[in-house]
């Protein structure tokens, strides 16, 4: 199904949020993800169902500055 | 306190504002904000706050200048290298502006001296380069009940969002805890674009004076995220997390606590494939 990542319009395979990350290769101990607009817990990503359309934020975590 | 003439000269763009005027500059000169961190970020942040005329900065640095650093840490010079980054930053920040209060600590931010630093002032604005830190300073601003921009850089990306404790989302509500060590590449590996340090460090500045003047509308519960390459940002709503390990509703983070690795960088691996699923 085609939804939003990151801004981007994407085909992804599967149905939950964690098949999302599988087919980008994203570690979900590497990011925070936020399913239109609302936080999901790591725990919660295999069961967190995803449909068309939605907007999926991958935060990753940006720690530089020195 | 009243301004001298000269005062109101060199701050006459700032009292041209209506929304600042004498009396925001005064709020200015009385001031207090830390950074933690004189190197990318802290170098535009300690620059642009110090020519505002802001009363106090003080600066946490345990660093000397090395050669590397002047791609980007604008606040040192050549001649710096080799020098405590503390003291090169208080050098410029008094040539730019006498007015301007500077606190040197020239030690390491750790959980045991961290509340006490964080507690003397008004605004803390988050330099550092590793997460250890970038949590320990969440941690601290929340326990001491400051206002904290935080802010990051990595290659093209940069990232700012401002925390009010127990009003908006803190960085743990997003971001549990530090990634895993293993997951990490180390800052020397990672590279930056040395003109995203301004770019990020001068929006945190930005942030911290209107927290100070009490003026728009902060950069709470957002992040925003700066794409250099498509010249982009992007703003991404965060909310508060009942689930928040410090400010949720059963917390667990309940004092300071020094993580272990020292790093600065989490990225995926540029994907091989595509539809590639265990
Ligand atoms: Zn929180």
């Amino acid at each position: 199904m085609v939804v939003e990542i990151n801004g981007k319009a994407e085909e992804i395979p599967g149905s939950v949020v964690l098949d999302a990350l599988n087919a980008k290769q994203i570690d979900p101990q590497m990011v925070a993800v936020e399913l239109n607009d609302t936080l999901i817990e790591r725990d919660h990503l295999g069961s967190t169902p995803l449909q068309p359309g939605d907007r999926l934020e991958f935060l990753f975590y940006m720690g530089g500055g020195r | 306190m009243n301004f001298t003439d000269e005062q109101i000269t060199r701050y006459s763009r700032h009292i041209l504002l209506p929304e600042v005027g004498g009396k925001g500059q005064k709020k200015i000169a009385q001031a207090r904000i830390l950074i933690v961190g004189a190197g990318g970020l802290g170098s535009p942040a300690a620059l642009y706050l110090a020519a505002a005329g802001v009363g106090t900065l003080g600066l946490i640095d345990n660093d000397v200048v090395d050669l590397s650093n002047l791609q980007r840490q604008v606040i040192h010079h050549t001649p710096d290298v080799g020098r405590p980054k503390v003291v090169s930053a208080k050098e410029k920040i008094q040539a730019l502006n006498p007015d301007v209060n500077v606190v040197l600590h020239e030690e390491r931010f750790m959980a045991a001296n961290a509340l006490n630093l964080v507690r003397d002032y008004s605004v803390v604005i988050d330099g550092v380069d590793n997460f250890s830190a970038k949590f320990l300073i969440n941690d601290a601003c929340y326990f001491a009940e400051k206002p904290l921009v935080h802010g990051g850089i990595l290659r093209f990306d940069g990232r700012v969002s401002t925390i009010i404790p127990k009003q908006s989302a803190c960085y743990r509500c997003v971001f549990n805890g530090p990634p895993p060590p293993g997951l990490v590449a180390s800052c020397q590996e990672a590279g930056v674009l040395g003109v995203l340090a301004g770019v990020i460090g001068t929006i945190q500045a930005t942030d911290a004076l209107k927290l100070i003047l009490g003026i728009g509308r902060p950069l709470t519960d957002r992040m925003l995220d700066f794409d250099a390459r498509n010249m982009r940002f992007r703003e991404i709503p965060v909310k508060r997390n009942p689930r928040c390990p410090l400010c949720g509703a059963h917390p667990t983070v309940t004092e300071l606590i020094d993580h272990e690795q020292a790093t600065c960088e989490l990225r995926p691996p540029v994907a091989a494939a595509h539809g590639n699923e265990p």
